[in-house]
């Protein structure tokens, strides 16, 4: 690495030309610096996605040579009744899990910043379902809400209640499926939103209580405003979770049944790579060109609304 | 749930605050507190029921799991669970796989985000900002859109089936430069000031200034970055497909346990708990630095 460092003198040269020197040697140095993260990006990441474009456009299957289909996979997809459904359901998954998880997320981080014994305890019960793979909270959760053998529906039988049947309704497996989920992210939210209300100056609660300002008066007027930066982060975040979500649902309901758990991301892999291997790979990559482009618009119009807020 | 056996930076172990400032009123607690104390104590249990579940289930004869009514306890304990999948399946080898993957994968991501997060936090260059939003944008690409052609490139590169080709493209990770930075925009620029005035270059800084000062940063990103990679799931399962010598830990238990008609839930649980403990031990190890590192990074 040439990380040359001159030595400075002892008077300052005049500002603009000792910005400008420091500059250049300053842009050689960062770019050793950022050199290994930046290949790696470029190569796996960008050189993909650039590729995923193209590979969209094209009749492409494990056997033989891709073709030049032009627009047709994107098409295709509008006529797809599967992919419409997994579209589908990937909002209603997003906007059951989404709101939910970051109000649960934001009461229990109150809750938890409020003088209490053995917070700290409380704090990582809440943030453990999150080091556990999704795979494992995927089983877990089929296993719980078993239809026949499961711990919900024979605690719904103790009562005499016969439990729904949690595999074969459609309705119920994404019922399922959202629950688990709340289970890992609420953590995660949670963890945000504490480590915003922990930057909030308590001399502002203080102030307010002297005004005479309610709990609830408070909250509006001074917490929930100065959360807005957690609050945008979570949802920038959440949404690219929700609209990614993958091991869970393969793992707990393989999208099914029929279809009614199946994410657009699901679809995805179903129609690339299925359990017989590599499929329909153009068809597979326009699906995904698709998921990125939804994505980007999401984030592009948070970003600007979070900025005009800003402002 | 503390760590005991670390040694605490200063500003980790003064991050609680302190109980006698807050309490109200003296010292009798009131309804509220009380209130307060029962509600934690109701969410923590609804939050651990499951991985009790997954204990129980674990430890329980295949009888006992499918015999009707509501058992809260198991009623005979056994090792089955644990030893039969191990005589099945190469469940030493995937674990093996699963842990060489995690451990280059976050040694490279966390060197590599350190080094670029530095740069952004404490270099001044042009196209900073502009090259900075082109990163944080790449965190939005979903593995499922860049699979098609990242699986061509590993196929051509002839890795497939070969632990690199999960390792490469898993490592190529931007959260956290982003982490790295804000942790590195807080250190004071006077501090790096110092350093070069006594002839410290951009490296020796780096490395004997600024690396010292990020524990709870590191301890963050390691946990961040193996969390992710030893749970990841998508990106393995196409390039290890039909390999079963390959296989990570995820993979096996989906593709080899879960039958399509008759899920063995003693089993599937008992790997489960192989496979979380490690992720619990390091959770536990490095808990009050993440906390610190996600507050201190200023994500909020």
């Amino acid at each position: 690495m040439t990380l040359i460092d001159r030595p400075t003198s002892a008077v300052p040269p005049p500002a603009p030309a000792r910005q400008n020197r420091r500059s250049g040697e300053q842009g050689r140095a960062a770019a050793w610096f950022m050199a290994p993260n930046l290949l790696l990006i470029v190569v796996f990441l960008l050189v993909p996605l650039g590729l995923a474009f193209w590979i969209a456009t094209q009749r492409y299957e494990s056997l033989g040579d891709p073709v030049n289909i032009g627009m047709s996979n994107f098409v295709g997809l509008t006529t797809d009744p599967v992919f419409w459904e997994s579209l589908r359901n990937t909002v209603v998954f997003t906007v059951a899990t989404v709101p939910t998880g970051m109000a649960l997320g934001l009461g229990i981080a109150i809750l938890l910043n409020s003088v209490m014994p053995a917070r700290a305890f409380f704090r990582s019960v809440i943030f453990l379902p999150l080091v556990i793979s999704g795979v494992s909270v995927g089983m877990l959760g089929a296993w719980i809400f078993d239809q026949y053998d499961g711990f919900v529906n024979n605690v719904l039988a103790a009562f005499g209640v016969s439990g729904p049947s949690w595999q074969s309704n459609p309705g119920w497996a994404m019922t399922a499926v959202v629950l688990v989920t709340l289970w890992i992210r609420v953590g995660f939210d949670m963890i945000i939103y504490l480590a915003g209300l922990q930057a909030i100056d308590p001399q502002l609660y203080e102030a307010a209580q002297l005004d005479g300002a309610g709990a609830w008066k408070r909250f509006t007027a001074i917490t929930w405003p100065m959360l807005r930066s957690s609050t945008f982060f979570l949802v920038v975040m959440n949404l690219i979770y929700s609209f990614q979500v993958f091991d869970t649902v393969f793992a707990m309901t393989s999208g099914g049944p029929n279809n009614a758990t199946t994410m657009i991301v699901t679809y995805a892999y179903k129609v690339g790579f299925d359990e017989h291997g590599p499929g329909q790979l153009g068809y597979a990559a326009a699906v995904g060109v698709v998921i990125f482009a939804i994505t980007m618009v999401f984030t592009l119009v948070l970003w600007r609304r979070n900025s005009a807020a800003e402002d | 749930m503390t760590a005991s056996s670390v040694s605490l930076p200063a500003a980790a172990a003064a991050a609680p605050v302190p109980e006698a400032t807050h309490r109200p009123r003296g010292s009798t607690h009131g309804t509220f507190w009380w209130i307060r104390l029962v509600l934690a104590v109701v969410i923590s249990a609804v939050m651990l029921f499951p991985f009790y579940w997954m204990l129980q289930t674990a430890f329980s004869t295949r009888d006992a799991l499918y015999a009707p009514g509501l058992h809260l306890f198991p009623t005979e304990l056994t090792l089955e669970n644990f030893s039969e999948p191990f005589r099945r399946y190469p469940v030493g080898t995937w674990f093996r796989n699963s842990l060489m993957i995690a451990v280059v994968t976050t040694a490279i991501t966390v060197v590599v985000n350190l080094l670029a997060g530095f740069a952004f936090a404490k270099l001044r260059f042009r196209g900073r900002s502009a090259l900075f939003l082109v990163l944080l944008s790449t965190m939005m690409i979903p593995v499922q859109a860049i699979m098609v052609p990242q699986f061509r490139l590993i196929a051509q590169a002839g890795l497939y089936g070969n632990v690199w080709a999960v390792i490469l493209p898993t490592a190529a990770a931007a959260f956290g430069i982003f982490l790295a930075r804000q942790f590195f925009l807080a250190i004071p620029d006077e501090l790096l000031e110092a350093a070069r005035v006594d002839g410290a270059g951009r490296w020796r800084t780096f490395v004997s200034i600024v690396l010292p000062l990020s524990k709870p940063l590191i301890a963050t990103l390691i946990l961040l970055s193996f969390m992710n990679v030893w749970n990841d799931f998508a990106w393995p399962l196409i390039v290890f497909f039909g390999n079963e010598q390959s296989f990570t830990l995820p993979i096996g238990l989906v593709t080899d346990f879960r039958g399509q008609y008759s899920a063995n839930y003693g089993a599937i649980m008992a790997l489960s708990l192989v496979m979380v403990a490690p992720m619990v031990i390091l959770f536990v190890l490095f808990q009050r630095y993440f906390v610190q590192g996600l507050a201190r990074t200023g994500i909020r």
